[in-house]
């Protein structure tokens, strides 16, 4: 227990410094003052404007003021739109976390038993190829691999669309592009093109953790009590290898949204990650701000949940020892 | 470090001819760029000597090709293969100049967190923690649009290489400083560590001089794979728009230029940079896979 809630402190601390940074950015980048008014606005109108925005105040207290509406789900509003930012992201994130959540699940699903498999035989040929592979994964630049996608699947062979999010449904109150046909046709590129960095990482992490938990001494033992390869690996070695790659895993999630931007621009998908290009493209710096205290957000959120986790995994830490 | 090269580099080395492989495109890649005037046979950005009657060629072994242009020309007849050594050269120069710039920050914070423990040690790491949250990719790419909202645009687009280099290398040293800290820790407690103290050396002899050298191993192996890493990040910056300008394109900005001719059947103009941009990156890579199994054999 004393474990959670130090990580939960730690969280807040963390929280509160990515809010710092991203009012500095507000604080420093351009003057919101000059933005609002028009070339005829007097000295004295400007002075009122900025004192009623309240941007005399001490830093400090503007700060302050900052995580508060923060915390209320205020980020102010867009320059660009004139649009409530919160709202905006409110909008958009559907459609990202619909790609994240697709392509997350896909490289789970392949990386572990792939990897569970490299390592255990790994001077095989199947291995080998695997591993070649996966070396690709992770070396493309995704951008480039869904500019090849698109040129094969959609310009030479033409089945699959190259652009756009598709017809959305409704199912058990949720509005998503995954409930279609067209939907789905449309998600498969952008999803394959994120996934395949993710496993590409994920499946070499577990390939190197099986290698070394392999080498140990209770494993020889394990050998030598007779017991069957089924219950050695996944009975002992694999439990070993999995702290790490819980860890790897709950930082992948953020690192997920950070690609989705690419990924979005390629394949045009209203997320996001388009929203942050068209805020860096205008100098939204509202937009840009709320954007990097929500991936800050996630990345927080999903290593408390790797916190937890520990704590499920991990004796150790169960009993105080670490 | 040097010690590491055992007797046994050049028998691993010759047994494992993708290694040598990858070591040789990277060495061409190298001299090819950087030497890119001469080795280029035409010179793509410079208007004079390009000729839009030569637009959207094919490559040569493609029917209505012009024997000139190897690799076809773009839209605006530009050579594809000269326009590829110059973006390569970009793409290498920010690549490297970018972890270099990670290493020196990385090593001094690691080396300063590892040596002096304590507050130091608690204060350096937890900003690194705090970065490490965000992706480099995001940190580059957030740090090249606040620039890019607060300075002029003909400044932004005259030191794009060098904000380029500035924003890559910032958004990457955070994963040295935790390996050079992590081994630090290791070597401060050895015996010779404690010799130069009893013998009163001064703490930044002990630290350059003396600990320095015994962590460069891991340090080597993280530059190589962070030069594949550099180079993709700059890519893509390029490709979306916020790193080399359209008049000094990398490799990513030429992907750009040619992925915007992908429906009209032009596919040379994409593939061929992507391929120079893919090689690069999977033989940094796949060199730097060795370099660390050489390094520590038990991975192998």
């Amino acid at each position: 227990m004393y474990f959670l809630l130090a990580r939960l402190f730690q969280a807040t601390v963390v929280m509160l410094c990515v809010a710092l940074v991203g009012f500095l950015v507000f604080q420093f980048v351009g003057d919101p003052v000059l933005s609002l008014v028009g070339q005829e606005t007097t000295v004295e109108d400007r002075e009122a404007l900025r004192e009623s925005l309240g941007l005399n105040d001490p830093i400090l207290v503007q700060y302050a003021r900052y995580v508060m509406n923060a915390v209320q789900g205020d980020f102010g509003i867009s320059y660009s739109f004139n649009r409530d930012v919160s709202e905006m992201i409110a909008d958009r994130l559907p459609a990202t976390v619909e790609l994240v959540l697709l392509s997350g699940v896909f490289s789970l699903l392949l990386a572990i038993p792939a990897g569970i498999y490299t390592g255990i035989r790994r001077k095989g040929g199947i291995a080998q190829t695997i591993m070649t592979i996966s070396i690709i994964g992770v070396s493309i630049p995704s951008f480039l691999l869904g500019i090849l996608l698109i040129l094969v699947f959609s310009v030479w062979l033409n089945w699959l669309p190259s652009f756009g999010r598709g017809d959305l449904a409704t199912v058990f109150g949720l509005r998503s592009s995954l409930f279609t046909w067209n939907g789905l046709s449309h998600a498969l590129m952008p999803a394959a093109v994120l996934c395949l960095f993710q496993l590409g990482v994920i499946l070499r992490l577990i390939r190197a953790e099986m290698l070394e938990v392999l080498r140990t001494d209770y494993i020889r033992f394990a050998w030598a009590r007779g017991l069957p390869g089924k219950r050695v690996y996944f009975g002992h070695a694999l439990k070993n290898t999995l702290v790490p790659v819980v860890t790897a895993v709950g930082l992948q999630l953020s690192s997920l949204f950070a690609f989705s931007i690419i990924t979005e621009l390629v394949f045009q998908w209203p997320g996001m990650g388009s929203l942050l290009l068209h805020a860096i493209g205008q100098s939204d710096i509202p937009l840009l701000a709320a954007y990097l205290i929500f991936v800050g957000l996630v990345f927080t959120i999903s290593n408390l949940i790797v916190d937890g986790v520990y704590v499920l995994i991990d004796p150790r830490i169960r009993h105080g020892a670490l | 470090m040097f010690d590491r090269i055992r007797s046994d580099f050049w028998y691993e080395l010759l047994n494992s001819p993708v290694t040598i492989v990858s070591a040789i495109i990277i060495v061409l890649m190298i001299i090819g760029c950087t030497f890119a005037p001469i080795f280029a046979p035409h010179t793509p950005f410079d208007p004079a000597t390009i000729s839009i009657m030569d637009n959207n060629m094919p490559p040569a072994w493609v029917d209505g090709a012009d024997h000139r242009f190897l690799l076809g020309t773009d839209l605006q007849g530009r050579d594809v293969l000269s326009a590829m050594l110059y973006g390569g050269r970009i793409s290498l120069l920010v690549g490297i100049g970018a972890v270099a710039l990670s290493v020196v920050i990385g090593m001094a914070v690691g080396l300063l967190a590892g040596y002096f423990g304590g507050m130091t040690d608690a204060v350096l790491m937890r900003i690194a923690e705090i970065q490490f949250a965000f992706p480099p990719i995001l940190i580059a790419l957030l740090f090249n649009g606040i620039l890019k909202a607060s300075l002029p645009a003909d400044v932004f687009a005259q030191a794009a290489v060098p904000i380029m280099i500035l924003a890559i290398g910032l958004a990457g040293w955070v994963q040295f400083a935790r390996i050079v800290r992590a081994s630090t820790l290791v070597q401060r407690n050895q015996d010779y560590v404690t010799a130069c103290r009893a013998i009163g050396l001064p703490t930044l002899t002990i630290i350059a001089r003396h600990i320095t050298p015994n962590i460069l191993g891991p340090v080597l192996v993280l530059a190589m794979l962070q030069i594949a890493v550099a180079i993709v990040t700059e890519a893509t910056l390029s490709f979306l728009g916020l790193g080399t300008p359209l008049t000094e394109p990398s490799l990513g900005a030429l992907i750009q230029i040619g992925s915007q001719y992908l429906f009209s059947g032009i596919w040379w103009v994409v593939i061929f940079p992507g391929i120079m941009l893919l090689l690069m990156v999977v033989a940094f890579n796949l060199v730097a896979d060795w370099v660390r199994d050489y390094l520590n054999p038990r991975l192998r």
